[in-house]
């Protein structure tokens, strides 16, 4: 479960501590009280940055700052591939081996396929993913309304 | 293997415990260290949940036939077993529950429909500790709500005691009921009954007790405790889970109202009313939890054949080795008490910055099983300024080399995340 992948984004971080935003969600898992505050800016459907700031076990920090790395420079639409294709991957019970178009799409994501087997770790992988769609979904609620303001 | 004034021979005692020889992750001895949580069934007590499935299975006070008497004698033959395993005045002051969280409830219940002078109303307050586990928490924050009742709590000193120097201004003539833990599940503390009995009794305050980590471990006294109420679990004390145990002093069951209403704890039922049969039948709605109350029976006959106070000398020397060898371990914190005494068998620590999941998942991997998390007692990670702990808890069964195994398996986490 613990991939040399995983530890290494554990120990080092990307992209962590809490930047300009559009929209910001505190998202906690209440069975073990892993928490993380996560930041969206878009520029149009350009992901211009997510910045977080948490405390949890290394699972769910490490699944955060792949996260980063994944998701920042990207297109809303790629991005919203690579979540759903991650959220598949970590409800597979283990049971899903990645492929290579899964791997092309996931990188070093796919080091999370193991974490799949632990029922009790997968929320732990999911918390940031959960947040950055939330965040997503109240930063675009946001610019649409700002849109309907302005027309 | 290292030798301890007051240890069981637990070499001999494991053996009556089949899962203890399990291994797991492909040939791991299992280091089972979760007992405050649940502990393992010895096969005496499997046997006769076996048996009794097998040869006395009906329902309870219901029939006239041979296997309903059968049930039914087992049944109250096990209720007699608790009340001597916790040297109860009557047989009718036990109570069978599902749970010590059902236990816990039926008190806060009754309280809550009670008529004077048990009523807890506005104008009247409820008085917990900070070191509840969430069953000793919610029912009186549900009670204290729907009732207007004031909730309030006794706060915890820094080295995981209960902080009672304002015992007079939180128990007062307004409480009704001072609810607290006999030993918690978290921190491991002793909590001291007699000075909360003392000042509860002094303004008139009922005093219920959670005896769920106690009642497994240490001879208990429901009469010396001076207590009015007294919860515990089965499933921690060696037997099955679903059964659960509330001891109530005989008046109070008598004058306080039913909760749940179903059979069985009817006198006559007409479509207009209904009368009540005595306690301890009027607080058992249903079909009760039959094999359970009987499994539970069983582990009281175990339990009592090695000894209340010999288990509890054993885990007393256990924890006294656990603390120091914990406590040699780098960056090790533990959470509650840095002593054995006033103390149970149950060790929370953090080690470092490593995320208690992290510790776990890595112990769990060698084979060794602790609890990680809040242990149902968040308010304690929020006083000590923590996420959540690593929780070690031991058990008759229990001995120094799994102690030994779990500080060698926390030096391998460190390694691992250093
Ligand atoms: C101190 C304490 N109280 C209450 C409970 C609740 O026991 P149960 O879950 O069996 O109702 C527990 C066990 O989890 C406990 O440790």
């Amino acid at each position: 479960m613990y991939q040399e992948v995983i530890l290494d984004h554990y120990k080092n971080p990307h992209g962590r501590g809490l930047r300009d935003g559009d929209a910001e969600v505190h998202h906690v898992n209440p069975t073990c009280g892993d928490e993380i505050t996560l930041r969206v800016k878009y520029d149009g459907a350009t992901i211009e940055d997510v910045s977080y700031e948490g405390q949890g076990c290394s699972i769910s920090q490490a699944s955060a700052s792949v996260l980063n790395e994944l998701l920042v420079g990207k297109d809303l639409s790629d991005a919203r591939k690579i979540q759903e294709t991650f959220l598949e991957l970590m409800q597979s019970k283990g049971k899903l081996e990645p492929d290579d178009a899964m791997e092309e799409i996931l990188e070093d994501a796919v080091a999370f396929a193991g974490v799949s087997k632990y029922p009790a770790r997968v929320k732990c992988a999911l918390l940031s993913w959960m947040a950055w769609k939330d965040a997503t979904a109240q930063a675009l609620g946001e610019a649409d309304a700002e849109r309907k303001t302005t027309a | 293997m290292t030798q301890l004034p007051g240890l069981l021979d637990a070499e001999a005692l494991r053996k009556d415990f089949p899962i203890l020889d399990r291994q797991v992750h492909d040939g791991k001895k299992l280091v089972y260290l979760d007992n405050a949580a649940t502990s393992q069934t010895p096969r005496q007590v499997i046997d006769v949940l076996d048996e009794y499935y097998e040869q006395h299975n009906a329902n309870v006070h219901r029939g006239v036939h041979v296997l309903a008497e059968e049930a039914t004698a087992l049944y109250e033959g096990a209720r007699d077993k608790v009340a001597e395993f916790i040297n109860a005045p009557s047989r009718n002051e036990v109570i069978f529950t599902k749970n010590a969280s059902e236990s816990l409830n039926l008190v806060a219940n009754m309280l809550g429909w009670a008529d004077e002078p048990y009523r807890v109303d506005s104008e009247t307050e409820i008085v917990i500790t900070e070191m509840e586990h969430h069953s000793n928490i919610v029912p009186w924050q549900l009670l204290a709500q729907r009732t207007g009742a004031k909730l309030k709590w006794f706060g915890l000193t820094d080295d995981g005691r209960l902080d009672l120097s304002n015992i007079d201004q939180v128990i007062t003539e307004k409480t009704k009921i001072v609810s607290f833990v006999l030993v918690s599940n978290i921190l491991g503390t002793q909590n001291p009954v007699e000075a909360i009995v003392r000042r509860a009794q002094e303004v008139g305050a009922l005093v219920c007790v959670d005896a769920s980590q106690a009642a497994p471990h240490m001879p208990l006294d429901v009469q010396a405790l001076q207590a009015d109420f007294v919860a515990f679990t089965g499933h921690k004390m060696c037997g099955p889970t679903g059964i659960g145990v509330l001891w109530g002093r005989q008046e109070l069951l008598e004058d306080l109202p039913p909760f749940l209403g179903g059979g069985e704890m009817i006198e006559t039922v007409s479509m207009h009313s209904s009368t009540y049969a005595p306690a301890p039948h009027k607080f058992e709605a249903g079909t009760p939890p039959i094999a359970q109350a009987v499994g539970l029976g069983a582990a009281i006959d175990y339990l009592n054949s090695i000894g209340m106070d010999k288990i509890f000398a054993h885990e007393h020397a256990l924890t006294e080795y656990a603390v120091k060898r914990l406590l040699e371990v780098p960056d090790l914190r533990i959470i509650g008490p840095t002593t054995a005494e006033e103390r149970g068998a149950a060790i929370s620590f953090t080690l470092g910055d490593i995320h208690p999941h992290d510790v776990g998942q890595v112990l769990d991997e060698q084979g060794i099983a602790v609890r990680v998390g809040h242990h149902c007692a968040r308010p304690v990670c929020l006083r000590y300024g923590i996420p959540a702990t690593t929780r070690a808890s031991f058990y008759l069964y229990s001995t120094p080399t799994e102690i030994d195994a779990l500080v060698d398996g926390l030096e391998h986490v460190r390694n691992f995340f250093g």
